[in-house]
């Protein structure tokens, strides 16, 4: 007897162009892999800089110009491009390009400046130096940047719990790699590493148990399906579904760096080299929420009476706990990183507001926020002692005397991170939070614990700025002129902070209109 | 009824000014002070032309209106417009910065010329900003000059200040920042209670236009009135003043306390009453039992204090506390005293703050003690240091006793008791001038090594002192023309507030 088939196998119909940016994204880093076996030591960085640049160029203008009117629920319902994911992937690819122009950095050397020459050889041994000496350079964080970005594109579009997972582990494996390459201080770096892929590894397998939950809750791993089961309260299997919600939320708070699932940022931001932790910062940062955003208003929010309160006193305790441990940082990158936890808190309360306006503000956030976070810590790879980056806070004492224009760059990024009127951490954070003063109550008390917390955390950008500027100057200490490439993206950061600030209309516009998902 | 958009250019022209003494090159350094001197004239023709274009008779609530879409997904608009009060505020903030200008002029050594620069680009910016907080119709646009003017202010004390001037710095910051934030909150509810829409935000559509629940409202006015009463400042969050007034440079002081703090009143009239007129009532005896606090604890602490920026700076607690009392007495009389009284007293406080200035840097101590019979030394310094305190003291046929009186009428027709304890302020007031001036001023010549006796006040000082002494004497004759022009004003706000002045009784007690 023949092995029983499928009675009716339909293929799945794909809408090419509506993935065409992430077949772009793939293409470009496979090409970047064989770059790496192919083309001559000394010409692979440059090339690598050209391809990646270029494919996340290109597919941005893919995604702007065609697949903006291809949108549509395909690949057999697990990716759904929607305003949502195609606004997302749009800001993911344009962040990408300020990262990758960031990571490009030399400062005069063969390869990125940021990376070490070697990432196999052990910190200190004559093999790091001899791979030094014959000017090798780790060109390879190109591709896997890009792998980074197509499991990004991925996570944001991902309409069944499987394709949300696979898009979850193709954007953190190249990034528990990259985390680990860092030139200086290749100790803290691997260490860095070795949290985070550890916590990854726990957050991945959180997020798995409660996929399978859901499945067996629901009968299906697409989002729509599972939305519609907990309406029809259909299965007689209601034990799995609350459990299902927790786990698989707590796999994706974790990779926002949500208290108390917060606790690799600190460390992966400090050893990370500088520009990845620019990067991540804004990039994954961008995607979780991407994912969040999805999973929470497509998929569970039919059941979200029951789970809403635990996600609020989350979204408290990380602005509390973000803003508080941020005053008693004396690391910049640290400092950054708590800052960023704050963050992702408000960020969070925009999530909860649960309304059409709550999408387009935190989409708004996500793309302000990843503009100048990466523009920071670009200014933070340019401030040296002794040719390593100065990244304790007594190093940046009276910078503004001598690098007027680094630190002036700096002291903006960091008012707007505090929110301050005519930035865009100001208009962002309106966005984020006016939708949650109108969904009621419980969005009004987060509100006012957001705007303590900015107070605090204002504390401290402020409190750096005055050691930027009012402080005797240390010895030693400089800022190094920064190539083409960065000089780019420091200016693109600060132009995105300062349009999303003075004239945000547009961008808000093109936001508010994306914010409907498609079912 | 001008085509010109007046308001925002008195934005621009001193942003322009700011740009383009930050961008004179090194070796111009004589160009910065006049620039910045001329630009701030500029502003202050600007703000003449704009008080000559108002109509005190016109029905309308905002003149000079100009109104564009900023961000309509807000229901933010790029509002500005004036009525009586926020037109005389603005004419006191454009005499005010030309004279701090002229008494900052050898506040930075011209040889540090990068830092003189930013001195004088900052003052300038921050003129933009007071036009424009003042100026505003729209209340996100408001929240965001507010705010934003904190950012030069902020390195104005920060850099050029005294020896604590970090820590001074910091506080201010904090606790304006604080309160601002506290006000966002309510700045957002408001939108969401109101009619709403891309141009929801703009002040005429959201008086009498909130519906929300009378605890929603109340919530709403503590969130407003919390930021007002630190920037006023009130007591008990009036710490920060004496901190940055005394570390500041006495022209930054004068901006901050004599201009900037009108904010926080301004925005109690605008915002606080006209917005929420049921939670004002419902708040007014709070209110007025902190601002009758205010009124006798800043007296009270003026006259222990040792310092003399620390002493001008409580007696604006005092002063502030009686504005507080006038606006929330919900009387006539009281509304346009106390809107007089914020003019008077940025007047009068910048005479004190910057003639106590030109003694400290003849003497370099801010101590009291350190000073004495300096009338001898340097009289003109001294009789114009006089007539600055006498004002401040409100004495009858100058300026601050037209509006203290007023104030204390308009509160005493409603709330009695508040205003005979508010009275006491006045008397404390006499005992902390005259004790200033009498150990400062008077008693035996001091002696100075030959040559360095201290000169009395120089040319450019005197041009510094002339029109606040002016002001003191015209608006204590012929307080008309402010009064005529926020008349109007003050009485549409408690016509908003739906409160109309208590019948005069007589002796008896009945009404007449």
């Amino acid at each position: 007897m023949p092995a029983v088939l499928p009675t009716a196998f339909q293929q799945a119909s794909i809408d090419y162009l509506a993935v065409l940016p992430m077949i772009i994204v793939v293409a470009g880093a496979l090409v970047g892999v064989l770059v790496e076996a192919f083309a001559p030591r000394d010409r692979r960085h440059p090339i690598q800089v050209w391809l990646t640049v270029g494919t996340l160029l290109v597919a941005l203008v893919v995604l702007a110009v065609w697949s903006r009117d291809h949108q549509a629920v395909t690949l057999g319902g697990s990716v759904a491009v929607d305003g949502v994911s195609l606004f997302l992937q749009g800001t993911l690819l344009l962040l990408s390009v300020i990262g990758v122009l960031v990571m490009a950095e030399r400062f005069g050397g063969v390869g990125s400046d940021a990376f070490t020459p070697m990432g196999a050889s052990t910190p200190g041994s004559t093999q790091e130096d001899a791979a030094t000496r014959a000017g090798y350079a780790t060109s390879e964080v190109f591709p896997l940047t890009l792998f980074a970005v197509l499991g990004m594109m991925v996570f944001v579009s991902a309409n069944d719990l499987i394709t949300l997972f696979v898009g979850l582990e193709v954007l953190s494996l190249p990034l528990y790699v990259m985390t680990g390459l860092a030139r200086r201080r290749r100790l803290l770096s691997q260490e860095a590493a070795l949290k985070y892929f550890l916590l990854g590894a726990f957050s991945s397998a959180f997020f798995l148990f409660g996929a399978a939950l859901l499945f067996g809750y629901a009968g299906s791993a697409d989002l729509k399906v599972l939305a519609s089961a907990i309406q029809t309260n259909a299965g007689d299997l209601d034990g799995l579904l609350l459990p299902g919600v927790v786990l698989t939320l707590v796999g994706l708070l974790f990779k926002v760096g949500a208290v108390p699932f917060h606790s690799w940022t600190p460390d992966a931001y400090q050893g990370a080299p500088t520009p990845v932790t620019g990067f991540m910062a804004a990039c994954t940062k961008l995607a979780a929420f991407g994912a969040i955003l999805r999973l929470t208003y497509v998929g569970v929010a039919p059941d979200r009476w029951d789970w809403q309160i635990g996600v609020v006193v989350i979204a408290i305790l990380t602005m509390v706990v973000g803003a508080v441990l941020s005053v008693t940082q004396t690391d910049v990158k640290r400092l950054l990183a708590y800052s960023s936890i704050a963050h992702a808190g408000f960020i969070l309360v925009g999530v909860l507001a649960f309304s059409r306006t709550a999408i387009g503000g935190v989409m708004f956030y996500l793309l302000a926020y990843g503009a100048t976070t990466i523009a920071a810590f670009a200014i933070v790879t340019m401030v040296r002692q002794d040719g390593s980056e100065a990244s304790h806070l007594s190093q940046w004492a009276g910078l503004g005397r001598n690098h007027p224009v680094v630190a002036g760059t700096f002291a903006f990024l960091l008012l707007a991170f505090a929110g301050i009127p005519l930035t865009s951490g100001f208009t962002a954070k309106f966005a984020a939070f006016a939708p949650a003063v109108q969904s009621g109550t419980a969005g009004t008390v987060m509100v006012v614990v957001g705007v303590l917390a900015s107070a605090v955390t204002a504390f401290v950008y402020v409190r750096l700025i005055v050691l930027m500027y009012f402080t005797e100057p240390v010895e030693g200490v400089v800022a190094l002129q920064p190539s083409v490439p960065s000089t780019i993206a420091i200016t693109l950061g600060v132009a995105v902070t300062v349009v999303a600030g003075v004239a945000p209309a547009v961008v808000l516009e093109l936001a508010n209109n994306a914010s409907q998902f498609l079912l | 009824m001008t085509s010109l958009p007046l308001l925002t250019l008195m934005m621009v022209v001193p942003v322009l000014g700011a740009v383009v003494v930050a961008a004179l090159p090194v070796g111009s350094a004589r160009l910065v002070r006049p620039v910045a001197l001329g630009t701030t004239l500029v502003t202050l023709v600007l703000a003449v032309a704009a008080w000559v274009a108002f109509d005190s008779g016109s029905g309308t609530m905002f003149q000079l209106t100009e109104t564009h879409s900023w961000i309509p997904q807000f229901g933010v608009s790029y509002a500005l417009g004036v009525d009586g009060i926020a037109l005389a505020l603005i004419v006191m903030a454009a005499i005010l910065t030309p004279v701090c200008v002229l008494a900052a002029w050898n506040d930075v050594d011209e040889a540090e010329f990068g830092r003189m620069k930013r001195y004088f680009a900052l003052m300038l910016v921050l003129e933009a900003f007071m036009v424009g907080v003042f100026a505003a119709t729209d209340v996100f646009l408001f929240y965001v000059f507010f705010e934003a003017m904190l950012i030069p202010v902020y390195f104005l004390i920060g850099m050029y200040g005294g020896p604590q001037r970090q820590y001074a710095a910091m506080k201010f910051l904090l606790f304006s920042l604080a309160g601002g934030l506290v006000m966002l909150v309510g700045v957002i509810a408001v939108y969401f209670v109101g009619p709403g829409g891309p141009d929801g935000f703009l002040v005429e559509k959201l008086i009498g236009g909130l519906d929300g629940s009378t605890v929603a409202l109340r919530w709403m006015f503590v969130a407003f009135f919390v930021a007002f009463a630190v920037k006023a400042p009130m007591w008990p969050v009036h710490t920060w003043l004496p901190d940055a007034a005394t570390e500041s440079r006495p022209a930054t002081a004068v901006l901050l306390v004599g201009v900037l703090d009108k904010v926080g009143t301004y925005g109690m009239i605008r915002f606080c009453l006209q917005l929420f007129p049921e939670a004002s009532h419902w708040a007014t005896p709070v209110v007025l039992t902190l601002a009758v606090i205010s009124v006798v604890y800043g007296a009270l602490l003026a006259i222990g204090q040792t310092d003399m920026m620390r002493l001008i700076a409580f007696t604006s607690i005092s002063h502030f506390g009686f504005i507080v009392l006038g606006i929330f007495a919900m009387t006539s009389v009281g509304g346009a005293g106390s809107t007089l009284y914020m003019v008077n007293h940025g007047f009068s406080t910048a005479g004190l703050f910057l003639i106590a200035g030109f003694l400290v840097t003849r003497h370099g101590s801010k101590r009291i003690p350190d000073y004495g019979g300096w009338q001898r030394v340097t009289p003109v310094l001294a009789g114009t240091f006089l007539v600055a305190g006498l004002s401040s003291l409100a004495l009858p046929g100058l300026s601050s006793f037209v509006s203290e009186f007023l104030v204390l009428q308009g509160t005493f027709m409603r709330y009695k008791v508040a205003a005979v304890v508010a009275a006491l302020g006045i008397v404390l007031a006499a005992l902390y001038i005259l004790l200033m001036y009498q150990r400062t001023m008077t008693g035996p010549k001091p002696s100075f090594a030959e040559g360095e006796a201290p000169r009395d006040l120089s040319l450019r000082e005197r041009w510094v002192v002339a029109p606040i002494i002016v002001s003191f004497v015209v608006l204590g004759f012929f307080p008309k023309p402010v009064l005529d022009l926020v008349n109007p004003a003050v009485d549409k706000t408690l016509q908003i507030v739906g409160v109309t002045d208590p019948a005069p009784t007589d002796a008896s007690g009945s009404a007449k």
